[in-house]
């Protein structure tokens, strides 16, 4: 049928759509959470049991990637992104056009719940690195000796570029990010911020660095837009 | 064969094209990821121009396509 319980089979009168369900299974949540009394109280457990599998599955496979984590509190975070997506959902209801399954658009409001969180967490209490710290300074053994002397030739003009041509604030931003590895909702935290506003920022200095290298003939000119 | 100097320069000059902001990749993540799903990606990237070169040039809105990509195929 493509409806699959999402608390626990006994207790779900809503029919949560899964993957492989149809339009008619979205209509039926979302007409269910846009209900009064029992039938909505229903639907916000059965949406808040997705989103907290939503939440495991992301804790499971960054956990699986960053073995080192401590996962005492992992499932506390996995149940604060729930709760934390599960107002975000409710609060944009009315936005949601059915151009996808629900469980789709629903689903990607906890993975960046949990993935800023995870982000967030290795993070917290350290001193951001700002300036540049991971320029290479030694050749590639995996590149042949023209490509590296290329490579190491744009790094090098980069380099410059980024001293010449960036504002303190692109330069601050895209050293950390690109070159230091900062993660972008960290660095937004940190500046009371937005992710937007900063790969924004990031952007505008890419722009300028390959116009720069452009006029330099290091790079083929190219037809570089703005964000729509 | 893609180097740590390839790799550096991609993250620093990021991707070549017009692409979407962060907030319009989360609008249509949803729709890019069943688009996918459904007809591979030159069909994603045909409906929704600039996807793919924002999600190459951001790596958190990479790290949350790849997410929903995985989470979704998984049950389906």
């Amino acid at each position: 049928m493509g409806h699959k319980p999402v608390v626990c089979a006994a207790a779900s009168v809503i029919p949560v759509p899964s993957a492989g369900s149809t339009d008619t299974d979205s209509q039926a949540l979302l007409d269910a959470l846009r209900a009064d009394g029992h039938v909505r109280e229903q639907a916000i457990a059965d949406l808040h049991g997705l989103l907290l599998r939503g939440a495991r599955f992301e804790v499971r496979r960054r956990r699986a990637m960053m073995r080192a984590w401590d996962g005492d509190d992992l499932d506390d975070l996995a149940l604060q992104s729930a709760d934390d997506a599960l107002v975000a959902v409710l609060a944009k209801l009315d936005a949601f056009e059915g151009r996808s399954r629900f469980t789709t658009w629903a689903y990607k409001f906890v993975l960046l719940e949990t993935a800023v969180k995870l982000r967030r967490r290795p993070w917290q209490g350290r001193e951001l690195p700002l300036e540049p710290e991971q320029w290479p300074r030694h050749a590639d053994p995996r590149a042949s000796p023209t490509d590296d002397a290329e490579r190491t030739e744009l790094l090098a003009a980069v380099r410059r570029a980024i001293d010449d041509e960036l504002t303190p604030h692109q330069r601050e931003v895209l050293v950390a990010v690109a070159l230091n590895d900062v993660p972008i909702d960290v660095l937004a935290e940190r500046k009371d911020t937005t992710r937007g506003a900063l790969y924004k920022t990031i952007h505008d200095a890419r722009r300028s660095l390959r116009r720069r290298l452009e006029a330099e003939g290091l790079v083929p000119a190219s037809d570089k837009g703005e964000p729509r | 064969m893609s180097t740590d100097r390839d790799d550096l320069l991609s993250r620093l000059l990021g991707p070549v094209g017009p692409e979407l902001t962060c907030e319009q990749c989360f609008d249509e993540l949803d729709r890019y990821v069943e688009a996918e799903l459904a007809g591979g990606q030159g069909h994603a990237d045909a409906q929704i121009p600039g996807m793919h070169a924002h999600l190459d040039g951001c790596l958190a809105c990479r790290e949350e396509h790849d997410s929903l990509f995985a989470l979704v195929q998984s049950e389906t």
